[in-house]
């Protein structure tokens, strides 16, 4: 499994392109790799802004009959989403709500966690899966 | 778990025997398969088996459980798409067994060797039978996936002007593929206008017209117009009850009316030669 | 930082995106776009995506507030080139670029400008 640091908006560009580069890798259509790639760029975006920066980690998966997916983990130890239902809401479109863009990238993958905690940090784990 | 060298001693009978086992091992398979595999084909097949388990069972090397697993599934698998029985395969492996024991019938000491192997071969044989599932089930799925491929045609009707006629449910699955069909038509062919008509699609709910929607937010980012054509009666009135609303996306009842929408919109006229 | 370069070609604005957008380049272009606006008074602007892989909810924004910003000096936005997967990847999102309208390509896209104008 890789670990990108995410600290800067160039770190949030390089977590991009390598995700790009593992969906591509591992037989991801090409419009699933966007989805996949524009969710890791919200959350990363996230980590950085609201998490106050963390780390992102890819991780390659295969589902018990045989599909592979593209895992990822973003994780920061900011002050942590105090609201999680009013987060996830779909506020980001209309420019009002949190704008994490979480909604968002929940609508691109296929699995999506979230936990978070105030003061605790916050930490998104995601799946997409080929099809 | 070899313990006591139970399985190596059977691992050095097999091969003592080797000949006579696959010999007869080889005759009963092929009475199995009833001549859609040829006796060379089987014997092939069934000698790298052989030493796969032989390998196996003497414990030498961690490798051979690997690459007789392997064989074993390429083996399940060829027959699955050949069209046997997960039964015919599995019988098939079973009869190992049977070629041994005629063998070791008449001496009672190899009892405990001939259990070791016994065990071994249930697990292969029933093994198949997993094997014959998955490569099943993704045949049925490659098959659905040609289907709806064959099923989302895009037409150009004319300079500038693409027809999807839809036939079947419209689920998210179709419509993602339609999405993707009808953008990348829009790209090769330079069109403006494109006419979804549904005439195929038999119930259009709130969930059908959400991915209609969709389907033209998509079209037009790339600049593209969109009438929807094919809404029949029936289909109208469900629509109006639901309360889905079109917006501003244009319907029309037939193909034939979406054209002509289209036609004008492009600034041009039908007229008698 | 990278800036994306603005060009003016009559009375349109012409910017192409060709490189991964960071958020300080986005947001660069926001003010670039709106100076050369005000500095110009071109009646319009064609921003041309074709090189673009990813539209996310910031880029989003900011072309929808370049949009709006466009208007205020009475000028017309055009976004042309968006790629399939992004269109599609949008539209999952539900993202809409209210006020800016689009066209396949750079042709077409000066087509609309002009024929405003």
């Amino acid at each position: 499994m890789d670990e990108l640091p995410i600290q800067s908006g160039d770190d949030v560009v390089r977590v991009r392109q390598f995700v790009r580069n593992a969906a591509a890798d591992n037989g991801l259509s090409l419009v699933d790799q966007t989805k996949l790639v524009t969710a890791a760029s919200e959350l990363a975006r996230n980590t950085l802004v609201h998490g106050r920066g963390g780390a992102a980690r890819v991780e390659t998966v295969k589902s018990a009959n045989g599909r592979v997916g593209i895992k990822l983990y973003f994780t920061d130890e900011g002050p942590g989403i105090p609201d999680i239902g009013l987060a996830l809401t779909d506020g980001w479109t209309t420019g009002t709500g949190l704008g994490l863009g979480l909604s968002g990238a929940r609508r691109l993958v296929d699995e999506f966690e979230l936990t978070s905690k105030p003061g605790a940090g916050t930490s998104v784990v995601v799946v997409k899966w080929s099809r | 778990m070899d313990v006591d060298g139970t399985r190596e001693r059977m691992a050095a009978y097999l091969r003592d025997h080797h000949d006579k086992v696959v010999g007869r091992w080889s005759e009963l398979v092929v009475a199995g398969v009833r001549g859609r595999t040829s006796r060379e084909e089987v014997r092939r097949e069934l000698e790298d088996l052989y030493t796969l388990v032989v390998r196996v069972l003497s414990g030498a090397d961690d490798h051979a459980a690997g690459e007789l697993t392997a064989a074993l599934d390429e083996l399940s698998r060829g027959r699955a798409r050949d069209g046997f029985t997960p039964s015919e395969t599995a019988l098939g492996v079973f009869s190992l067994k049977e070629a041994v024991y005629e063998l070791v019938a008449d001496s009672a000491e190899l009892v405990p060797e001939y259990l070791a192997l016994t065990r071994m071969v249930d697990d292969l044989g029933l093994r198949t039978f997993e094997t014959y599932s998955v490569t099943r089930e993704q045949i049925i799925s490659d098959q659905a996936t040609a289907m709806l491929e064959l099923s989302t045609p895009v037409v150009r009707l004319w300079d500038g002007i693409i027809a999807v006629p839809l036939v079947g449910t419209l689920d998210s699955a179709r419509t993602q593929l339609v999405m993707e069909k009808l953008l990348d038509t829009l790209v090769a062919t330079g069109a403006d206008h494109a006419v979804i008509d549904i005439t195929g699609v038999p119930t259009v709910d709130t969930e059908v017209a959400q991915h209609l929607l969709k389907t033209v937010s998509a079209a037009r980012l790339l600049g593209a117009e969109c009438t929807i054509s094919g809404i029949r009666p029936q289909v109208a009135q469900t629509i109006v009850s639901l309360g889905i609303e079109f917006g501003d996306i244009a319907t029309k009842a037939t193909l034939a009316d979406a054209l002509a929408l289209a036609l004008r919109q492009a600034g041009l006229k039908v007229v008698p030669a | 930082m990278e800036r994306v370069p603005i060009l003016k070609i009559g009375e349109i604005l012409f910017v192409s995106i060709q490189i991964d957008l960071q958020d300080d380049t986005v947001i660069r272009l926001q003010e670039d776009l709106a100076d050369e606006l005000g500095a110009t008074g071109a009646h319009g602007v064609l921003i041309d995506i074709t090189a673009v892989e990813i539209v996310d909810s910031f880029i989003g924004r900011m072309l929808t507030t370049i949009g709006s910003i466009s208007r205020l000096f009475d000028a017309e936005t055009v976004l042309v080139g968006m790629r399939p997967a992004v269109a599609i990847t949008l539209t999952e999102l539900g993202l809409s670029l209210g006020g800016v309208r689009t066209a396949l390509n750079a042709e077409k896209g000066l087509e609309l400008l002009n024929g405003k104008s």
